[in-house]
């Protein structure tokens, strides 16, 4: 510190330091300042004391109160959880068409049904359950093994063609390049397009309605509307899982592609399934 | 403190250049001119070191003196209505049925809304309040250009409650002198009786001051009692406490520094302000030269004002100003001055009105007639005639009031007010609101006919259960459903809603296919209550996919 210098004029003592001849007055601090200053040193001790506040090498002193963010957040998760509690055990207690009567536990089991889609789901049928070529839509009321609260949760909980699930859903269509002609696939083709829409050649169509009774209706049904016992699809709809062009529909005919998807109940457990369930069910195809 | 220190550099410098110029005292100068050549310069520094305050300056006690008179009736009248009005006020009540609180002033901030006797505010009906707020800036415009700052001497919250916290110190120490007194005495049991006491009553009124503000917020009787028996939210004690800390310190210990070092409103007010707006004015124009010997000096031949110089304005002012200063942004005013004055002027046989609300037009027209236009000192015998105040003297009349700016003022404030009034009356208690699902926007289903879903929220804005019924306008073939509505597709729903609730239904359009007319199609959801007729509608769109071509 350098000698002490009183300014002339003021009688002040300044700072000692000089820029350009220019002295800062040593004036006092506002007493309201000063004591907001001495505030939170006191404040600052009582915090070391009370709260976590010294960095250790493994962790941090506890402080006296015991406080940490972690335990808060823990409580207020547990909170959460025992808030919801009521509703997940009735779930758990409920069959899935209990819950979709019961206005309260449709509604609270259709929004953790939604959560659990967005994790769980999306990945294949999309996030607005809308699907994608080789994936079912979610939004129709076009349904491969039902769509019925029972169905759907049937067909969530075990999935289809799911080698690990003894109760899966399971079919499968031969391939039916190695049994018919690849004329009659034509005309097979040609008449499944032509009962929803205009096939290329009519005469082919007609020549593929004896191919589709004698080969198809079996499992697809004499009117083609499928069979959802064999989770056979209709083909008397415009919704088409892997294209509804006559090329398309000619080679699932000739090697058809099977779509699996996994059994979800031993992954997600009975509650999230019969959630997922309602959700998909609220979609606005549920039977 | 830099530009401080600036600042006393700049003075410093000629001081030093004169002591480095000048010679010393002692020194003999040859030739020295006469000093009766030099002129004398009658001058005095400003901030001469003999004269210089501290920059830190303690605050000096002030003791005002309770006055009396028609200001001092009307701001006791003012202080009753406004405190009648924050503490009363939580506990009307007002019957809204069963299914909406009934205390007639309610802000639910659980519940988001907020009541006001027969209005029932929903938070996107805020604006409202915000509507208010400007009509309360443009109102205060208004009250300021013509009466000045008659917020801050009558109904300013820190004003009112500075005034019953002064109530309080003057029942237990007495009225000014027996204060002053009391203050600069030593430390005696009874003043430290009289100190706790004052202390606790004013802690009092600050914790009733924190507690009913509470109440604004709950409902009234059953908060208090949880409150009472320490059973109300933490919320409510922390803002008891720290409303009661502001009114403490601010109403008790600090008082007038609130306003002269912390509001910006003196400052705001002030300058809006203008020749045309009454002030509490010192007539100087009649008062001075003053006088503590009046009828000697006029005995001695010379010109006396009406002021005796007695000093009630000053003890009486609660903002410990001299108001015959002149106008200055400490005075709030309350206009106590002017009773104090007034009985005074009784007393000696003067017109009332020394200090008077006035102009400054008004006040300049009088110092003109004093002062014969400015050619001479103030000579109260220019304004009066034989004895009595002279009829050329302005005077304040009410007529001064409406001018163009207290009208464009009137009119702005009068056009937000009825804006809000026709708002209000129109608004509507059936509202619906509509989200198209953008994902999937539309869907397919097995008969080829298209389907959109749409997040319907039907507001229900009274206390009593509605059944609302949502149609589709438009779209021709369209039929709906909605989820958890267990009724026939159809173009007409009924949907039950609770009292002053919203409910959010899932809505999902089909339009066969053969009515699909282009890529997007326009309709409304109509919503109507079929026992008030009130109806509101919504303007959706319906998307289909491209048509194959």
């Amino acid at each position: 510190m350098s000698k002490e210098h009183i300014d002339e004029v003021s009688g002040v003592s300044t700072t000692g330091h000089e820029w350009d001849g220019i002295r800062e007055l040593n004036n006092p601090l506002p007493r309201w300042w000063v004591w907001t200053f001495y505030a939170t040193i006191v404040w600052a001790i009582g915090y070391m004391i009370f709260y976590p506040a010294w960095p250790l090498i493994n962790s941090a002193t506890t402080g006296v109160l015991g406080y940490s963010s972690r335990a808060e957040v823990r409580q207020e998760l547990e909170a959460a959880e025992s808030a919801r509690g009521d509703y997940v055990a009735a779930v758990r207690a409920s069959d899935v068409s209990e819950i979709l009567a019961d206005d309260n536990l449709r509604q609270f089991a259709s929004a953790a049904g939604a959560a659990a889609f967005k994790v769980n789901c999306i990945q294949c049928h999309a996030t607005g359950a809308q699907g994608s070529p080789g994936y079912p839509n979610l939004n129709d009321d076009d349904w491969l093994w039902g769509g019925d609260i029972e169905a759907i949760h049937q067909t969530i909980a075990h999935g289809v063609r799911f080698a690990g699930d003894d109760e899966t859903r399971i079919s499968e269509m031969p391939a039916f390049g190695d049994i018919l002609e690849p004329d009659q696939i034509r005309q097979a083709a040609a008449y499944v397009v032509s009962l929803t829409g205009t096939p290329s050649n009519p005469d082919l169509a007609e020549a593929g309605a004896t191919v589709f009774a004698e080969n198809c209706a079996a499992c697809h049904g004499d009117d083609a509307k499928g069979l959802k016992d064999f989770g056979a699809p209709s083909l008397a709809d415009p919704i088409w899982l892997y294209g509804s062009t006559e090329a398309e529909i000619a080679a699932q005919i000739r090697a058809p592609k099977h779509g699996v998807m996994p059994a979800w109940q031993t992954r997600l457990g009975e509650t999230t399934v019969k959630e997922l369930a309602v959700y998909i069910h609220s979609l606005g195809g549920g039977e | 403190m830099l530009i401080k220190a600036a600042a006393a550099w700049a003075w410093e410098k000629p001081a030093k250049q004169a002591s480095s110029e000048c010679p010393p005292m002692n020194v003999t100068v040859k030739n020295p001119p006469s000093s009766e050549a030099v002129e004398r310069l009658d001058a005095e520094a400003v901030n001469s070191a003999k004269i210089r305050q501290p920059l830190y300056a303690p605050r000096k006690k002030i003791f005002p003196k309770r006055a009396s008179g028609s200001f001092r009736r009307f701001k006791w009248l003012i202080m009753a209505i406004t405190l009648g009005i924050y503490y009363l006020t939580p506990w009307l009540r007002w019957d809204r049925g069963p299914h909406a609180p009934d205390q007639a002033v309610l802000i639910d901030l659980a519940n988001r809304r907020f009541y006001f006797f027969f209005i029932e505010i929903w938070p996107q009906e805020f604006f409202y309040v915000a509507g208010l707020l400007v009509m309360a800036g443009i109102g205060l415009f208004l009250v300021t250009s013509t009466v000045g700052r008659a917020w801050c001497g009558y109904t300013c919250p820190q004003t009112v409650w500075v005034d019953l916290f002064l109530v309080v110190e003057r029942a237990i120490e007495g009225d000014r002198n027996a204060r002053i007194k009391l203050d600069a005495g030593p430390w005696t049991l009874d003043k430290v009786a009289k100190r706790v006491s004052k202390h606790a009553i004013w802690l009092a009124i600050a914790v009733a001051t924190g507690g009913a503000w509470i109440f604004y917020f709950a409902d009234a009787p059953s908060l208090l009692i949880d409150f009472a028996t320490g059973n109300a939210a933490p919320i409510a004690y922390i803002t008891v406490a720290v409303l009661t800390a502001t009114t403490y310190t601010f109403g008790g210990l600090m008082r007038e520094q609130v306003c002269t070092y912390m509001c910006p409103w003196p400052r705001i007010q002030a300058a809006m302000l203008d020749e045309h707006s009454l002030t509490v004015t010192y007539n100087d124009w009649r008062g001075e030269p003053r006088s503590r010997h009046a009828k000697k000096a006029a005995a001695a031949g010379d010109v006396v004002g009406d002021c005796v110089d007695c000093n009630a304005c000053v003890a009486v002012c609660p903002m410990g100003i001299d108001i015959r200063d002149g106008q200055q942004l400490e005075c709030i005013t309350c206009a106590l001055c002017i009773d104090a004055c007034d009985s005074v002027m009784d007393k000696v046989g003067k017109e009332r009105g020394l200090i008077s609300y006035a102009t400054l037009n008004d006040y300049n027209a009088n110092m003109a007639i004093a002062t014969a236009g400015g050619t001479t000192a103030i000579d109260p015998r220019w304004v009066r005639d034989g004895g009595k105040l002279s009829d050329r003297i302005a005077h304040f009349h009410l007529r001064k009031i409406f001018r163009p700016r207290t009208f464009i003022y009137l009119g702005i404030w009068t056009i937000v007010g009825l804006a809000l009034l026709t708002a209000l009356l129109s608004r509507d208690r059936l509202e619906v609101n509509v989200l198209h699902d953008r994902n999937p926007q539309f869907v397919t289903l097995s008969d080829g006919s298209i389907r959109n879903g749409y997040t319907v929220k039907l507001l229900n804005m009274i206390p009593e259960p509605r059944v609302i019924f949502v149609s589709i306008q438009g779209l021709p073939g369209a039929v709906m459903t909605a989820n958890g509505i267990d009724q026939p597709e159809g173009r007409s729903l009924a949907i039950p809603v609770e009292p002053d609730k919203l409910r959010t239904l899932k809505f999902f359009v089909r339009q066969p296919a053969r009515h699909v007319s282009r890529e997007t199609q326009h309709f409304r959801f109509v919503v109507e209550d079929k026992a008030s007729f009130e109806t509101d509608e919504y303007k959706a769109t319906f998307n289909a996919p491209e048509k194959r071509r």
